[in-house]
């Protein structure tokens, strides 16, 4: 199999409009005529879904959620990133695309973080019109902060709530398609298969989560938008719903899956406190802005923070980077801290956490001002851990936050099976192997307001859609597929809870294929992976019915697809003979411990392809042209 | 820390509801709510039972997911706080917790602790947005607004729609949430253009769910996790008085309320006929 990514030909510049002029348009008069499924209502969905409704598109949409405004795009905390230059610090859109390729650590299409970085300056438009109330001067302009990875102020954010104002911008103008009867919703729904017919997405298995009725729906075109996978690791700042099911059942009918292990560890999140914790809570980024990150210089130094002189503090950051200093990119804030908590200079009950202090930001800018900037942040800090962030110094530590591998699209955002696109973090397209902060929220919007309502309807305008309905064998095996699965995991009634299989599974990953990574244990996780999920199957135990709301159901069905993406991860990650962004091998490292890449060997996209439960993954690879970012070893020294 | 939670147990929406105590021994008081729930049902699963249905998704306070009475308070007693958040340090070693469903008509029960939202989700249908499709957006800074007035935007905007405001009301009212995205979107001149369609509407579909009327008793800004001030109230019914006034030939369409979460499978497979 060979991958075309169906880059347009000719200048970046110009690629998107070229595209965009060559594509078919569909009669307005015949949209309706044409069903579009998009399963999840996050800023991908929900953004895709309201623009394909004001297009006049027949539009049903899914979450697992009781509404679609609970998505966890809410939880983003930063800001979004935009080329507008408004802070006239020397910003363009070239640089944005210059930051997002070279933070990706390069791996990531350069055509489409050209696009990426084109649309961002719409969205901040689309959002203002819409009433996300951003953060302003006092003037009336909109204000800007800097963020990790960047040495501009591009960031726009709604105090620490801008995914939450975003996410409420793309539910609003869901609900107003909703209202228009152009948008159909179906909350607390889960997407459970597939269906292709002739080469085609042509539906979905749905169950109801509270009656639970499997359903099947049928269109022209199927949209995925329903998150990462962080949550293979168990403990993540993702939300406790967020899952792969989605994106990993469409995997197995023949959807290749792009860079599985590019994982991204976030440096600021609350620490671990003890083996009952369900999640981790993340500071934002925009932290590090004022925040100065520090440990003791000697091991094991047990004084409390403010009882260590400065000159018995290792602001490592500043040390090893005096360009960026605390606003290194994320892959590498989280490596350092992990270094130095190895060497036993962690902080807090554990040893596994630095210190993130303002209080020289304090003394510099005054309480008001830090209150203003961070108010909810530091009061979450406090309802969580008791200490006072003013008084006392942050404990930090990296956690999960974000899988920039996903489901493999080409240019257009679809997967290997035509009429199913992905879009949002489910797929793996534009942040290589290590995104940067506040570009998530930029990426879920742009695919959902500015390509897919594009290439959709391309594809609609393409392709002719003959009738199917619930006859088809294709249609009668992928519930009946559902169907025993359901009835499989009720029946085992074993020992185990599936809380229980999913920890020990997050572990092995966490330890294994986290922040760092070897051949040997990855190998030796491949196996343990293998050993669990047998013992998942034979010994796990899911109370109640299939008839009502049951989330151990949920549950299982959802760990059981962890299992499998999870050793595919450790297959992806053991392929990797190199270290690149968030994906480190500890094989293969600089002299000073940075990551070492080989772009000769592994400057391409790993797409693989499932060939069955027990046979080994097939490899395809996308190789990477950069013809203008000229790949180097990154320095933010 | 031991601790005893008394708690709602409801099979289904119809089924008849009772407490059941349970005994949590070993509570970290650094554990939230939430955690402590997963600790019984984990143990509540071990013993072959059904564990006990509560809604959550971030842990993180913003989506909105979680919420239950704790002792009679929405989400407990710690101000500006959602039960994922909540930690059981607030709580002393041998207490007895009684956690219930957020109760009001508008609400239905789905099972346990979990209730039926719905109502919210078609009181933004019905108006709570700015019409603009995508692409029709001017330059973000055509349109200056002043500090102090995004600000104020934001703090109505901050609402998580997770109904605790309801559930402290004694008339169960909607009037907090449905004030806070009128004056989110009302206070910034984008929204101004729909101000009183917005108001009608809105504020028609509210009347229509079965929420009780505001009598400004004030407990819903006291519950509130997100701390909204009573005055989007005052807001929302002085944009609803005046656009009575001046649009009264306005046709006003509500939305009918769906308490049923079947939608009728369409399926005629028969399971065994399939490989």
């Amino acid at each position: 199999m060979t991958l075309d990514a169906k880059i347009p030909s000719g200048p970046i510049e110009l690629a998107w409009d070229k595209a965009r002029f060559d594509m078919k348009l569909v009669n307005p008069a015949n949209k309706r005529k044409h069903t579009i499924l998009v399963v999840g209502s996050g800023l991908a969905g929900a953004s895709a879904a309201a623009s394909l409704g004001e297009l006049g598109y027949n539009v049903e949409c899914f979450c697992f959620q009781d509404s679609p405004r609970r998505a966890h795009s809410i939880a983003a905390q930063g800001g979004i990133n935009a080329a507008k230059n408004y802070q006239n610090d020397g910003d363009s859109i070239y640089r944005l695309f210059y930051d997002t390729v070279k933070g990706g650590d390069f791996r990531a299409r350069e055509a489409n973080v050209y696009r990426l970085a084109e649309n961002s300056v719409k969205i901040i438009d689309q959002c203002v019109a819409q009433g996300v109330p951003f953060a302003r001067e006092y003037g009336g302009s909109l204000t800007n902060r800097s963020f990790g990875g960047a040495q501009v102020s591009r960031t726009f954010y709604a105090r620490g709530q801008t995914g939450q104002q975003l996410l409420l911008g793309a539910y609003q103008a869901l609900e107003r398609q909703v209202h228009e009867g152009t948008v159909t919703m179906y909350p607390r729904t889960e997407m459970l298969d597939l269906i292709v017919i002739d080469g085609q997405a042509r539906g979905i298995v749905t169950r109801n989560l509270i009656t639970g009725e499997l359903n099947v729906h049928f269109g022209d075109a199927v949209i995925l938008a329903t998150g990462g996978y962080g949550n293979v690791y168990y403990l993540s700042t993702n939300a406790k719903g967020s899952n792969t099911t989605a994106i990993w059942r469409a995997h197995k009918r023949g959807a290749l899956f792009g860079n599985p292990c590019f994982t991204q560890i976030h440096p600021t999140c609350i620490p671990v406190s003890g083996d009952y914790q369900s999640k981790l809570t993340l500071m934002s980024e925009s932290l590090r802005n004022d925040g100065r990150i520090w440990v003791p210089k000697k091991k094991g130094d047990k004084r409390p923070p403010n009882q260590i002189p400065e000159e018995d503090r290792d602001y490592y950051l500043e040390r090893r980077y005096p360009s960026f200093g605390n606003l290194v990119p994320r892959d590498v804030a989280s490596r350092n801290a992990k270094a130095v908590c190895d060497e036993g200079r962690g902080v807090g009950e554990t040893g596994l956490g630095v210190y993130l202090d303002f209080s020289d930001a304090i003394k510099r800018l005054g309480e008001h001002t830090i209150r203003e900037r961070y108010g909810n942040l530091f009061d979450m800090y406090q309802r969580i851990t008791d200490e006072d962030p003013y008084k006392v110094p942050m404990r930090i530590y990296p956690a999960i936050h974000y899988t920039m591998g996903g489901l493999w699209v080409d240019y257009y955002l679809q997967t290997t099976i035509p009429g199913l696109f992905v879009a949002g973090e489910a797929n793996f397209s534009d942040h290589g192997a290590n995104r940067l902060g506040a570009s998530a929220l930029m990426q879920g919007l742009s695919d959902g307001y500015f390509i897919l309502p594009y290439t959709v309807g391309n594809y609609i305008a393409t392709n002719k859609f003959p009738k199917v309905d619930e006859s088809r064998g294709e249609v009668r095996e992928a519930v009946g597929c559902v169907q025993q699965t359901i009835e499989k995991l009720l029946s085992i009634k074993g020992k185990r809870t599936v809380d229980s299989f999913h920890r020990e599974l997050g572990k092995i990953m966490w330890d294994e294929c986290g922040m760092s990574r070897t051949a040997h244990g990855l190998e030796k996780a491949i196996g343990q992976i293998r050993a669990l999920r047998d013992e998942f199957w034979q010994n796990v135990t899911v109370p109640g019915s299939g008839d009502d709301l049951n989330q151990s159901l949920e549950k299982a069905g959802r760990v059981a697809d962890f299992f499998e993406l999870g050793e595919l991860m450790c297959i992806d990650a053991l392929h990797r003979n190199e270290s690149c962004g968030g994906h480190f091998r500890e094989e293969y490292q600089t002299p000073d411990g940075e990551a070492q890449r080989d772009d000769e060997h592994f400057s391409y996209v790993a797409a693989w392809g499932y060939t069955g439960p027990s046979s080994s993954p097939s490899l395809t690879r996308e190789p990477l042209d950069f013809q203008y970012v000229h790949p180097s070893q990154r320095s933010y020294k | 820390m031991k601790l005893t939670l008394r708690i709602w147990r409801q099979k289904s929406r119809n089924g008849k509801g009772k407490f059941i105590s349970y005994p949590v021994y070993n509570v970290n008081p650094e554990m939230s709510m939430l955690e402590c729930l997963d600790v019984l049902n984990e143990s509540l699963i071990e013993r072959g039972e059904e564990p006990v249905a509560f809604e959550h998704d971030c842990r993180e306070g913003i989506c909105g997911s979680c919420g239950f009475m704790i002792n009679g308070i929405p989400h407990g007693p710690l101000p500006a706080t959602t039960v994922c958040q909540l930690t059981m340090r607030h709580f002393k070693d041998g207490q007895e917790l009684v956690l219930e469903p957020w109760r009001a008509a508008a609400f239905p029960s789905v099972k346990d602790l979990v209730v039926d939202r719905r109502s919210f989700d078609r009181i933004i249908e019905a108006g709570g947005y700015i019409s603009v499709s995508t692409g029709n957006a001017p330059d973000g800074n055509t349109i200056l607004v002043g500090k102090d007035v995004a600000d104020r935007a934001m703090d109505a905007a901050a609402c998580i729609g997770c109904g605790a405001c309801v559930a402290a009301c004694p008339n169960a009212s909607a009037a907090l949430f449905t004030g806070a995205k009128i004056s989110h979107l009302g206070i910034l001149p984008q929204g101004v253009p729909e101000q009183d369609r917005r108001a009608l509407n809105m504020v028609a579909q509210m009347n229509v769910e079965p929420f009780g009327s505001c009598t400004n008793i004030g407990e819903c800004t006291g519950a509130c996790p997100k701390e909204i001030p009573l005055e989007v109230i005052s807001r929302m019914n002085r944009d609803y008085w005046q656009a009575s006034w001046k649009q009264r030939d306005e046709l006003v369409r509500t939305i009918t309320p769906m308490t049923e979460w079947s939608t009728g499978s369409k399926l005629k497979i028969d399971p065994n006929a399939t490989s």
